[in-house]
């Protein structure tokens, strides 16, 4: 006989009312961590989709996501010419907005050189760019069609290709179009004034044959590492492996977010804990005679514990279950990508079921202090 | 040959405080009580009533004194039993004033937790129920929760429940104080039947003076002191 069972079956309504509000706690809880997932996946799906194994950046720098990174565009030729590289292409990273259908879209438009590193792989449906202009290869969360033209500066592009969950880390999808035409886009963006001062200037500052970050792809066989460390013997170059560039995303990127989102997560724990410890610290004032009498009778003090840990476990596994089948059923309907993994939610069961038997201590402490004679009192 | 007394309390002394803030709730008490007798206690509020019950039911250490239970000597200046909730489930019954039936459990659970904590498995906690639901005659009403029960319906399943581990002793505070005259007359039947059927000790604290013909002695308490039986 499970009296933890027997008591919460008695007040049924109340208990489960109390479950459904702790669920919706612990949802949130889940989907926070589920946004944070989704954070990391499409910042790493866009450096991931680049398919290089080496990225050089501007010396100093650990561009292009993490800070600002040009270089001259003929340095490619010149990484291209280095042992053990099997292909380079230089990229430019910028973001827009674009009209659309007469919405304002914010796009990340990557410049990349056709049959090169850095240029969309995955098209699910259509084709990557062939033609060296205004064609574009576009992520469906942008809302465009096969077929269909979007306006980016001057020129329109035509959408010859479609990608799946590829965007920014700030969810914006991401547009591929040539280099070329990136190039010319950032151009064409420029006030009046700025780009009169470009043509009267010499050198980088001036140039528009710039890009942000050169991707190498290695020979079979070739250290990325130690192709790295050689390349930023150069001084004015920097290069990271693959491996960096996530780390780099992961950590200094969305540092912040995964920061703000853990705080939150922290904060949300806390105020759990504390309804669940108020709530079971409520039951057991209720339960004052029956504990009583429980002791009275001979129930030993590990039964009482019992009666309250069960029912605080109890509130949280069904609180639990129920926030995440919520978050499960309405992650689709989320502004950014949630990402549930079934790692987190087992590391976020077991603080639950933790915060649980800490929010039990009071119920437990006060349960424990109940004297027996007080069942005697009329 | 005689029976040997049930409970056998000697020169038990019970104080609060000390100094000038010292009460005196039971002054060197002494009582036998024997297998098959019910027994009453009375005595103004503050006599010291309560505290000799508690002190029988091991709940409350006294002072000084010794006291045995069922043939086992369990004080003598102090506890001589560290378990003294295991103590009570295998010796002691108790009835409480306002039936005290658990109320997230129904009629026939309420008398099987008493059995389950004595290590009884469920099955034969319920057969246990059943059984004493049948004796006391209210097997009709073993599912009913305590609210649906009327106040006479509850005090027999606490009695029940007292029952369940087949104790020795049975220690009622005041069993009849919520119930009606028929009603009360009723449970003090009970549990005259209880105890001269299973020879049992009932001792009952009461006030009320309609039950007074009932038991076969009825002690007094004043001040803690107990005064001499009378025969009721």
């Amino acid at each position: 006989m499970n009296l933890a069972l027997k008591d919460i079956n008695h007040n049924l309504g109340r208990f489960l009312l109390t479950c459904l509000g702790l669920s919706l706690l612990l949802g949130i809880v889940l989907a926070m961590v589920g946004i944070y997932r989704g954070l990391i996946v499409e910042s790493l799906g866009l450096v991931r989709a680049a398919g290089a194994q080496v990225w050089v950046v501007e010396g100093g720098t650990r561009g292009p996501f993490a800070e600002a990174s040009r270089l001259p565009g003929d340095t490619r030729i010149a990484i291209a010419a280095q042992w053990g590289v099997a292909a380079a292409g230089g990229v430019s990273y910028q973001n827009v907005e674009a009209q659309h259908r007469g919405q304002t879209k914010r796009l990340l438009v990557v410049g990349a050189q056709i049959a090169r590193p850095g240029e969309a792989k995955s098209v699910d449906e259509g084709r990557p760019i062939i033609r060296s202009r205004y064609e574009a290869v576009v992520d469906r969360g942008a809302g465009l069609m096969l077929g269909e033209q979007i306006k980016l500066g001057r020129n329109k592009f035509t959408v010859v290709g479609l990608t799946t969950n590829l965007v920014a880390s700030g969810g914006d999808p991401v547009i591929f179009i040539t280099l070329r035409d990136a190039q010319k886009l950032q151009f064409d963006l420029t006030p009046a004034a700025a780009r009169r001062e470009a043509a009267r200037s010499s050198g980088t500052a001036g140039a528009t044959d710039t890009v942000n970050a050169i991707l190498v792809r290695l020979m079979p066989g070739v250290d990325a590492k130690r192709f790295a460390q050689d390349i930023t013997r150069w001084k004015h170059l920097a290069a990271l492996t693959q491996e960096d560039q996530e780390t780099v995303l992961a950590r200094s990127v969305v540092d912040r977010a995964r920061r703000q989102i853990g705080l939150f997560t922290t904060l949300l724990l806390t105020v759990s804990t504390v309804i669940i410890g108020l709530i079971i610290y409520t039951m057991t004032i209720d339960k004052k005679k029956s504990i009583a009498t429980l002791k009275l009778i001979g129930a030993p003090d590990r039964r009482i514990v019992g009666l309250i840990v069960e029912q605080a476990l109890a509130m949280g596994i069904i609180s639990f279950v129920a926030g995440a089948a919520l978050i499960s059923a309405g992650q689709g309907y989320f502004p950014r990508r949630v990402v549930l993994e079934l790692t987190d939610a087992a590391m976020l069961f077991g603080v639950v079921l933790a915060a649980c038997l800490i929010a039990s201590a009071l119920g437990v402490r006060t349960a424990l202090r109940i004297d027996p004679a007080s069942a005697l009192a009329g | 040959m005689a029976e040997p007394p049930v409970v056998e309390v000697r020169r038990i002394s019970k104080h609060f405080g000390e100094g000038s803030a010292r009460v005196d709730a039971l002054r060197e008490v002494s009582l036998d009580v024997f297998p098959g007798t019910v027994v009453g206690l009375r005595g103004p509020s503050g006599s010291g009533k309560s505290t000799l019950l508690n002190v029988i039911g091991c709940i409350l250490e006294p002072s000084s004194g010794a006291m045995r239970l069922s043939g086992e000597l369990v004080y003598d200046g102090k506890w001589l039993r560290a378990d003294l909730r295991g103590l009570r489930l295998e010796k002691i019954g108790f009835i409480f004033q306002s039936h005290n039936l658990l109320p997230f459990l129904n009629a026939w659970e309420n008398i099987a937790v008493a059995r389950i904590l004595a290590g009884a498995s469920p099955a034969q906690a319920k057969g246990r129920a059943l059984e004493l639901l049948t004796y006391l005659g209210i097997e009709r009403r073993q599912d009913a929760m305590p609210g649906e029960l009327s106040g006479g319906e509850a005090q027999r399943i606490a009695i029940a429940r007292a029952l369940a581990n087949d104790p020795r002793i049975i220690l009622a505070d005041e069993p009849t104080a919520a119930l009606d005259s028929p009603r009360a007359g009723a449970v003090m039947d009970l549990l005259r039947k209880v105890a001269t059927e299973r020879r049992t000790a009932v001792i009952v604290v009461t006030h009320d003076e309609k039950i007074f013909d009932r038991f076969d002695h009825i002690y007094s308490l004043r001040d803690g002191a107990l005064t001499p039986p009378i025969a009721a």
